[in-house]
C-alpha cells in the first residue's frame, strides 16, 4: 500500500493540521513531496512546495499518495480533484463529512480504479517506512502483526500495548468510524493475507453495521492467518450514536455481541478488553 | 429525525401526496376543527403508535380530550412538541417504502413491501424487496415498473412520481433514510404517504439552514456539547466518561461496566488538545450530576500536560467537584501526571487501575 518510496502530497497543507501532520510524517520518514492548497500555489511550508491543484503536483513531483486534511465542507471536492487527476490511493482524515459526499467519491474512485481511505480515519503507517495521516510516531516497531481498525486513540492504545510486549507491526491501518467508507475490514483482511511480512492480524471493530460480520465470513472462507480481535461498545446503549457517526446500534442489528459471536464461530480469538489483545497474540503465535 | 408534519412538508414540495392536516399545540382549538380526525403526537421516534401517540377521534369532546392525553406522554424519552391531525383515510390497502444507505454497498437501496404500518424489523427479511440505487444514475423507468409490479400498483404514473420525489428528497436533503410507511393506497385510488420519516445526515445540516432549526434535541447538556462538537450521552448512574475518540470511550465504558461500575454518561471530545473544551467537558458532566468522573486520554498527538492543565482549570471552575480519576498516556504523561497529583487527583498509566479506582470511588473518596 504505501512504503519509504511513496511520493505523498498533503492536500489543506497550510492549514493548522495539514502543516503539523505533514512535519510529523517527514519526522517519520515518509517522502512528502508537496502540498496543495487553492490560492497558495507557489509557498512553501515548512520546505514543502505548495500548488495550486494536485495536477500539477502531480507533474511537478510525481504523486503516489493523497492524503486529505481538508474541512469537511470542502473535503469531497479535494478527494474528487486527486482522483481526477490519477492519484491511486487517497487517504482523507476528515471528520464530518457528509455522508452522501463520501459516497460520491468511493463510488468515482471505482471508476478510476483508485482507492479510498476513510473518511474519519488516522490513515496507514508501516513502521520503518511510512506514515500516511495523523497516527502518532513514537507507538510502533517493526515487526509482523498487522492491525486494522475503525477506531483512532484506540488502536493507539492497543499498537502501543503490543509494542511494549514486544510485538511489533508490519502495518497498521485505521479504516474510519463513518458508516460509508472506501476501505472495509474485508479488503484489509485480503490485502493482509497478500503480505509476505504479516504473519497475524489484530482486527478492532465497534458496534454498528455488518462490517465485522462480513469479516467473519470472510475470515472462514479465505484467511490462513490467525487473527485476534476486540469489538468496542458492549455496554453501549442501543439507538445511541457513539461518537463515531457509523458507531450505532440501530433496530436491534450491530450489537458487540453478535459480532463477537460471528468473529468466534469464524475461528478468531476475541479479546474482552484490548489489553488482552497482546496474551491471544502470544498464544496464537505459540500454536 | 423530522418530526412528521416537517417531513411531510418536504413530502408535499417534493410532489409526493400526503393527508390534508395541520399542527395544533392548544387542545382546545380542535374544539372546531371538522372531524374524523386522526391525532398524531409530534416526536422525533418511532413506535409512536404502540406508546398511545396516536388516537382517531369522531367528536370535539373526544378530540380535545385525546388530544390533552398525547400532549402529555413521554414517548422514548420525548414529550410530544405538538399534534398532527390529520384526514382519515379511507384505506384499500397499505405498503412499505423506503430509501435507506446500506453500508456494506456503500449506495442507497430502496425497499417496497407489500405490508405496511408495522415495524419493519418485525417482519421476515423476504417480505421486503430490495433495489440498489447507484448515486450517479437514480431512480430509472424499469425500477419503477419493477417495484410498481412488485407492489401490485396499477397506476405506475402516479408511483413514478412518487418514487422519483422520494428519490430528490434523499439526494437533495442529504438523507440516511426516507421512509413512508406507511404507504396508503385509498378506496378512491389516491396513493398518499400516510407518515414520514425524514433523517437527515448530522453531518450535512450545514448546508441544509432550512432544516438546522427544525431538529428536536433530547437533552439540554447534551446539545451543549454537540455545539461545541463533542458527543456527549447522558445515563443514570455514578461514573462520568470522558475520553478522546469514540472507539476508545466504549472501551472505557466496557472496562467499567465489566469490573461492576454504573455509567452516569460518557463524553467523547473528539480529536482535541484545546484546554478549554477539555474544562467545558468537566463542566457539562459535572452539572449532569454524576459522583465520579473517569477521564481517559490517550495522547498520540494530544500532550497530556496540555490535558492536565484543562482538568486543573476546570476543579478551578467547577462549584462542585466530583471526584476525579485520571488516566492520561502520550507525549509528557510523567509531567501531567505530577501536575493532577500535586492537586490530589489520582492519575494512572493503566486503564484497568483507573477503572478500579473509579468503581470504588465511595470508599476513597
Amino acid at each position: 500500500m504505501i512504503d519509504g518510496r511513496s511520493r505523498v502530497i498533503v492536500q489543506g497543507i497550510t492549514g493548522h493540521q495539514g502543516r503539523f501532520h505533514a512535519q510529523a510524517m517527514r519526522a517519520f520518514g515518509t517522502r512528502v513531496v508537496a502540498g496543495v492548497t487553492p490560492g497558495k500555489g507557489g509557498e512553501t511550508v515548512d520546505g514543502v512546495p505548495v500548488y495550486e491543484s494536485v495536477r500539477e503536483a502531480a507533474s511537478s513531483q510525481g504523486v503516489d499518495v493523497s492524503v486529505v486534511f481538508v474541512p469537511a465542507p470542502w473535503a469531497k471536492d479535494s478527494a474528487l480533484e486527486a482522483l481526477e487527476a490519477g492519484v491511486p490511493l487517497v487517504v482523507i482524515v476528515t471528520e464530518g463529512m457528509p455522508v452522501h459526499d463520501a459516497m460520491t467519491v468511493i463510488q468515482f474512485a471505482r471508476v478510476m480504479n483508485a482507492r479510498v481511505i476513510g473518511p474519519n480515519c488516522p490513515g496507514v503507517t508501516v513502521p520503518g517506512a511510512a506514515k500516511v495521516g495523523i497516527m502518532p510516531n513514537g507507538i510502533f516497531r517493526e515487526g509482523n502483526t498487522a492491525v486494522v481498525s475503525r477506531s483512532g486513540t484506540l488502536t493507539y492504545e492497543v499498537v502501543n500495548s503490543l509494542t511494549e510486549a514486544g510485538m511489533g507491526q508490519s502495518i497498521c491501518l485505521g479504516i474510519g468510524g463513518d458508516p460509508v467508507i472506501g476501505t472495509s475490514f474485508v479488503d484489509a483482511l485480503g490485502l493482509f493475507e497478500a503480505d509476505e511480512r504479516t504473519s497475524e492480524i489484530v482486527l478492532i471493530g465497534e458496534i454498528g453495521g455488518t462490517a465485522e460480520e462480513e469479516a467473519a465470513s470472510y475470515i472462514s472462507a479465505k484467511t490462513k492467518k490467525p487473527v485476534v480481535a476486540y469489538i468496542a461498545g458492549r455496554t453501549a446503549p442501543p439507538g445511541r450514536k457513539m461518537g463515531h457517526a457509523g458507531a450505532i446500534i440501530s433496530q436491534g442489528r450491530g450489537s458487540a455481541r453478535s459480532k463477537a459471536e460471528a468473529l468466534r464461530a469464524a475461528g478468531v480469538r476475541v479479546a474482552e478488553r484490548p489489553s488482552e489483545i497482546a496474551r491471544l497474540l502470544t498464544d496464537v503465535r505459540r500454536r | 429525525m423530522l418530526l412528521e408534519d416537517r417531513g411531510k412538508e418536504l413530502f408535499r414540495e417534493h410532489g409526493i401526496d400526503v393527508p390534508g392536516g395541520r399542527r395544533y399545540s392548544d387542545p382546545e382549538e380542535l374544539r372546531s376543527a371538522s372531524l374524523p380526525l386522526v391525532l398524531k403526537a409530534l416526536v422525533p421516534v418511532g413506535g409512536r403508535g404502540k406508546a398511545g401517540g396516536v388516537s382517531k377521534v369522531t367528536t370535539s369532546e373526544d378530540a380535545v380530550r385525546e388530544a390533552i392525553r398525547i400532549l402529555s406522554l413521554e414517548i422514548s424519552g420525548y414529550r410530544p412538541q405538538g399534534l398532527l391531525a390529520e384526514e382519515v383515510l379511507s384505506i384499500e390497502r397499505e405498503m412499505y417504502l423506503s430509501i435507506v444507505i446500506d453500508r456494506s454497498l456503500g449506495i442507497p437501496v430502496l425497499l417496497a413491501g407489500a405490508v405496511g404500518g408495522v415495524e419493519v424489523e418485525s417482519l421476515p427479511p423476504d417480505v421486503m424487496g430490495r433495489w440498489p440505487i447507484h448515486p450517479f444514475l437514480g431512480v430509472g423507468e424499469h425500477l419503477v415498473r419493477e417495484v410498481g409490479r412488485s407492489l401490485s400498483l396499477r397506476h405506475v404514473e402516479e408511483f413514478g412520481k412518487m418514487l422519483r420525489g422520494l428519490w430528490e428528497l434523499f439526494i437533495r436533503t442529504d438523507c440516511e433514510l426516507v421512509e413512508v410507511n406507511p404507504l396508503v393506497l385509498t378506496t378512491e385510488g389516491r396513493l398518499v404517504a400516510a407518515d414520514s420519516k425524514v433523517v437527515v445526515n448530522d453531518d450535512a445540516i450545514f448546508r441544509h439552514p432550512e432544516i438546522g432549526g427544525d431538529l428536536p434535541v433530547m437533552d439540554v447538556l447534551e446539545a451543549e456539547a454537540r455545539r461545541e462538537r463533542m458527543s456527549f450521552v447522558r445515563l443514570d448512574g455514578d461514573i462520568g466518561v470522558i475520553a478522546n475518540g469514540a472507539g476508545l470511550t466504549m472501551a472505557t465504558l466496557d472496562e467499567v461496566d465489566s469490573q461492576g461500575g454504573t455509567l452516569g454518561g460518557f463524553l467523547d471530545l473528539g480529536g482535541t488538545d484545546d484546554p478549554r473544551k477539555i474544562r467545558k467537558a468537566f463542566e457539562l458532566m459535572s452539572r449532569s450530576g454524576v459522583s465520579v468522573i473517569l477521564v481517559n486520554i490517550f495522547g498520540g498527538i494530544t500532550r497530556c500536560d496540555t490535558v492536565a492543565e484543562g482538568v486543573l482549570g476546570a476543579m478551578d471552575s467547577l462549584e462542585v467537584v466530583p471526584f476525579i480519576v485520571a488516566r492520561i498516556r502520550g507525549v509528557n504523561e510523567e509531567l501531567a501526571r505530577s501536575m493532577l497529583e500535586s492537586r490530589g487527583i489520582r492519575a494512572h498509566l493503566d486503564l484497568g487501575s483507573a477503572v478500579s479506582d473509579a468503581v470504588s470511588w465511595r470508599s476513597s473518596a
